[in-house]
C-alpha cells in the first residue's frame, strides 16, 4: 500500500502508567474493512481511543499517519472535522440537549472546519429522516436528548445514525455489537454496510466473530496483550471462533 | 468543682433586634390612614415580633449559611414612596420586554401595585387578580387568609418583617373549575436607591379553587445596579384536585439582597408544581415549605441557581407529607462558578398518617471553578412505616467523557464545554411546562454560555 489512509506504526499507549499498547503496527487503506479482534484486555477499546483522541490515554512511542497528517497531534474535534469517526462501545447520554440539534451542531462544525456551507434546518432534517430510515429508527428518539434515556440497541442504533450523517472517511465501531440482541444487530450491520464504499475505510472492533457474520471484513485482525499477533482474511475470524484466542498465546509470547 | 463550671456560657446570639430605624419606618406605616382595622392589627402584631425576636443571624440553626440579620442591620433601608413619573416611564420599559407576555400582568414597583403598568382589563374567566389592598372587591375575606401559612405567630420573623412593611400585595384567585391558559404574571420591580439602599416587601396571595388549572409566574427584576432588599412572601392555597404551576423567577442585580418564602398548602388530589429559578442577587435566600394536606396530593419542587462571581444562594425547602398517598419530586440543580457559595437544605417530613408517600429529592450542583462552594444538606424524618422516600446530593464538575463524546463528533471544545453548561440548566428547565418563560429562559441561558441564538429543538426536556 502506498499511500494508506491510515498508517500506525509501533504505536505505544499507557493508561495511568500501565502500557496496554505495546507496539501496533497496521495499514489502513481507502474502502477496505479491518476487523480488530482480540480477547479482554488486549488493548482494543485503548487502540480506538488513541484514535479519535481521548486523552486519558497517553501516547509513549510510534506515530500515526492519517490522510498525511500526524493524527496524534490533533484535537478530537480536528480528527473529526479531518472524518475520523468513533463509534462508541458505551455512547454518554446528554440530558438537556436534543439530540438533533447535537448531530446539527455537530455536522456543522465539521463543514464549517472544511471550509463547507453549513445545511440549513430543512435540509438538514430531510437527510436525517433518510438516514433513520436506514436504521429503522424511532421518530421519538430525535425529540429527546442525546442518548437519554435510549435502550441499550437504541444507543448503538444512534452511533450508526451519526455516522451515516457525518458519512466519515475513517470508522471506527468499537464493540458496536455488545449488547445487541440479533435483530438490533442486523439491522446496525445493514446500517454499516450501506456506509461502505470505495472511499470510506472501516476499523470494526469486536469481540466476537458474530458481528463479522453482517459486516464482512476485507482483513482481520488479533491484538493480544497489546500487539497485533496475527492477520489475516475473513477466514481467519471463523478460525478464531472455533479455536478461541488460547491458541495465538505461544505466538505472541514468541514475538 | 468550680462555680465557673456551673456557669453555662451566655447563649450565642441567635437573633439581632431591629435598630431604631425599623421603629421610625413602621410608625409612618402604622399612621396611614385609611387601611382595613384587621389589616393595621396584623401589621402591628408582626412588627411586634420582629421586634421581640429581631433578625436570625447565621447562630441560628435554620440560618447558618447565611447571615441574614448582618445585611439587615448593616444599614437601614429607605421605604421608597409610589413611583413617580420618572420611575414609572423607567418601571415601563424594563416591565415591558422580557417580562410580558401579554396575558394578564399585575405589576409593582418597590412593592407598590402600579395600575399604570399592569393588564388586568380582560382577564380570563374564572380569574379574579388584582392589588391585594386596591382590588375593589370586598376584601376582608382575602385578608383574613393573610398569615395563615406563613406563620406570622411563630420564629419565622421575616415572614412579619414582610407583614409589618408590605405596599401592596398581589392577589390572584382561580374560579372553582375553570381552566386558565394564559400565564399569570406579577412582576416586582425594584428602583434601588441613591445612596441609600431600599426596600421591598412583596407579598402574593393565590387561590386556586378546586378543579382549577392556572400558570403563575412572579418576576423579581431590578431597574438599575443600585443595591436594595427583596423580602418576598408568597402564601398559595390549592383545593382540591387543582393543578397549580407556580414560577418564581429572580433576576434581580448582582447587589442586591434578596430573602422570598413561598409557603402552600394543598388539598386531596391537587397537583402543584412549584419552580424556584435563581439568577441574579448578591444575597439570596430562599424559602419553600409545602403541605401535603390531602390525600393523594403531587407536588413538584423544581429549583435552578446559577452563580457567579460572590454570589451567594442558600435555598431551604420543607416537604410536609400529612396526608397518604402524596408523592413529591424535589430537584434543585446549581451551577456555580468564581467564588459563589450556594446551599441547599432539603427536608422531607412524612407525618404518621402519611403512609404510602412516594419522595423523591435530589440535589446536583455544577462546580465550573475551583473556588465556588456548594453545600447539600438532606433532611428525611420519617414517622410513617410505608413509605418510600429517597434523597441524593452530587457535586462534580464537566463529564469528562461527556466532553470527549461532543469533540470526537466535530464540536469544538469551548462549544462543548458551554453547550454541556447549558444542558445542565436545561434538564431543569424542561420540568417547567412548555411556555413562554419557559422559551424565553431556554432563549437566554443557551445565549448566555455559548453566545449564539438557539435553532430550534436545541434543548430536550429533562422529564
Amino acid at each position: 500500500m502506498a499511500n494508506p489512509l491510515l498508517k500506525i506504526e509501533d504505536l505505544h499507549a499507557a493508561v495511568q502508567g500501565k502500557e496496554i499498547l505495546r507496539g501496533i503496527d497496521l495499514a489502513v487503506g481507502a474502502g477496505e474493512v479491518h476487523a480488530i479482534m482480540g480477547p479482554n484486555g488486549s488493548g482494543k477499546s485503548t487502540l480506538a481511543g488513541v484514535l479519535a483522541g481521548r486523552d486519558s490515554y497517553a501516547v509513549t512511542a510510534g506515530r500515526v499517519t492519517y490522510a498525511g497528517q500526524d493524527l496524534l497531534e490533533m484535537a478530537p474535534e480536528d480528527r473529526a472535522s479531518a472524518g475520523v469517526f468513533l463509534a462508541f462501545q458505551y455512547p454518554v447520554e446528554i440530558p438537556g440537549v436534543g439530540n438533533l440539534y447535537f448531530l446539527r451542531a455537530a455536522l456543522n462544525a465539521q463543514r464549517r472546519q472544511r471550509g463547507e456551507e453549513e445545511l440549513d434546518a430543512a435540509d438538514f432534517l430531510q437527510l436525517a429522516k433518510k438516514r433513520m430510515r436506514l436504521l429503522e429508527m424511532d421518530d421519538t428518539l430525535t425529540r429527546r436528548a442525546v442518548n437519554e434515556g435510549f435502550s441499550g440497541g437504541e444507543k448503538k442504533r444512534n452511533e450508526i445514525f451519526q455516522m451515516a450523517m457525518l458519512e466519515p472517511k475513517l470508522a471506527i465501531l468499537d464493540e458496536t455489537d455488545s449488547g445487541l440482541d440479533i435483530d438490533a444487530l442486523k439491522i446496525v450491520a445493514q446500517g454499516v454496510n450501506a456506509l461502505r464504499d470505495a472511499q470510506r475505510a472501516m476499523l470494526v472492533i469486536t469481540h466476537y466473530q458474530r458481528l463479522l457474520n453482517y459486516i464482512v471484513p476485507d482483513y482481520v485482525h488479533v491484538l493480544s496483550a497489546g500487539r497485533i499477533v496475527k492477520s489475516g482474511g475473513k477466514e481467519l475470524a471463523l478460525e478464531l471462533e472455533e479455536k478461541g484466542y488460547g491458541w495465538l498465546e505461544p505466538e505472541a509470547a514468541a514475538v | 468543682m468550680s462555680a465557673a463550671t456551673l456557669t453555662a456560657p451566655p447563649a450565642p446570639a441567635v437573633y439581632t433586634v431591629p435598630d431604631a430605624a425599623y421603629e421610625r419606618a413602621f410608625a409612618a406605616i402604622a399612621a396611614r390612614a385609611g387601611e382595613p382595622a384587621v389589616l393595621r392589627q396584623l401589621r402591628r402584631s408582626a412588627f411586634a415580633q420582629l421586634q421581640q425576636r429581631g433578625f436570625p443571624t447565621s447562630k441560628h440553626e435554620e440560618y447558618r449559611q447565611t447571615n441574614l440579620a448582618a445585611v439587615l442591620q448593616r444599614s437601614a433601608f429607605a421605604l421608597p414612596e409610589r413611583p413617580g413619573a420618572a420611575t414609572l416611564r423607567e418601571a415601563e420599559r424594563a416591565a415591558q420586554p422580557g417580562a410580558a407576555f401579554g396575558g394578564p400582568q399585575l405589576t409593582f414597583v418597590d412593592g407598590h401595585f402600579t395600575p399604570e403598568l399592569s393588564r388586568l382589563n380582560s382577564l380570563p374567566a374564572g380569574v379574579r387578580a388584582g392589588g391585594l389592598l386596591s382590588a375593589n372587591d370586598a376584601g376582608d375575606d382575602r385578608l383574613a387568609r393573610l398569615g395563615e401559612l406563613a406563620d406570622i405567630g411563630g420564629e419565622n420573623t421575616l415572614a412579619a418583617f414582610n407583614t409589618a412593611f408590605f405596599g401592596d400585595g398581589a392577589w390572584v384567585e382561580i374560579a372553582p373549575g375553570a381552566q386558565v391558559d394564559a400565564q399569570i404574571e406579577i412582576v416586582h420591580l425594584a428602583t434601588g436607591g441613591a445612596g441609600v439602599p431600599t426596600m421591598a416587601h412583596p407579598r402574593q396571595l393565590i387561590l386556586a379553587g378546586r378543579g382549577s388549572r392556572a400558570k403563575v409566574v412572579e418576576t423579581y427584576l431590578s431597574l438599575n445596579g443600585a443595591a436594595h432588599l427583596t423580602n418576598a412572601v408568597t402564601e398559595i392555597f390549592v383545593a382540591e384536585n387543582a393543578e397549580l404551576e407556580h414560577a418564581r423567577l429572580q433576576q434581580e442585580n448582582t447587589a442586591a439582597c434578596h430573602i422570598s418564602a413561598v409557603h402552600s398548602r394543598q388539598a386531596a388530589d391537587s397537583r402543584l408544581r412549584l419552580h424556584a429559578l435563581t439568577f441574579g442577587g448578591a444575597l439570596t435566600r430562599n424559602d419553600v415549605v409545602t403541605v401535603l394536606n390531602g390525600p393523594g396530593a403531587e407536588a413538584l419542587l423544581n429549583g435552578l441557581y446559577v452563580a457567579e462571581g460572590r454570589q451567594h444562594v442558600d435555598n431551604h425547602t420543607v416537604l410536609d407529607h400529612a396526608e397518604p398517598r402524596g408523592a413529591s419530586r424535589e430537584y434543585y440543580r446549581g451551577i456555580l462558578d468564581g467564588q459563589a457559595t450556594t446551599a441547599f437544605r432539603g427536608r422531607i417530613l412524612v407525618r404518621p398518617d402519611a403512609q404510602h408517600t412516594d419522595a423523591v429529592q435530589s440535589d446536583k450542583n455544577l462546580l465550573l471553578s475551583s473556588d465556588c462552594t456548594a453545600n447539600a444538606d438532606p433532611q428525611l424524618e420519617i414517622r410513617a412505616d410505608d413509605v418510600r422516600c429517597t434523597h441524593g446530593a452530587t457535586f462534580g464538575q464537566i463529564d469528562e467523557e461527556a466532553l470527549f463524546y461532543l469533540r470526537s463528533r466535530g464540536v469544538g471544545a469551548e462549544m462543548a464545554r458551554h453547550l454541556l453548561i447549558f444542558a445542565f440548566a436545561a434538564e431543569a428547565l424542561g420540568r417547567l411546562n412548555p411556555s413562554p418563560l419557559r422559551t424565553r429562559l431556554e432563549t437566554e441561558l443557551f445565549s448566555r454560555w455559548t453566545g449564539l441564538t438557539p435553532p430550534e429543538g436545541a434543548e430536550a426536556s429533562g422529564g
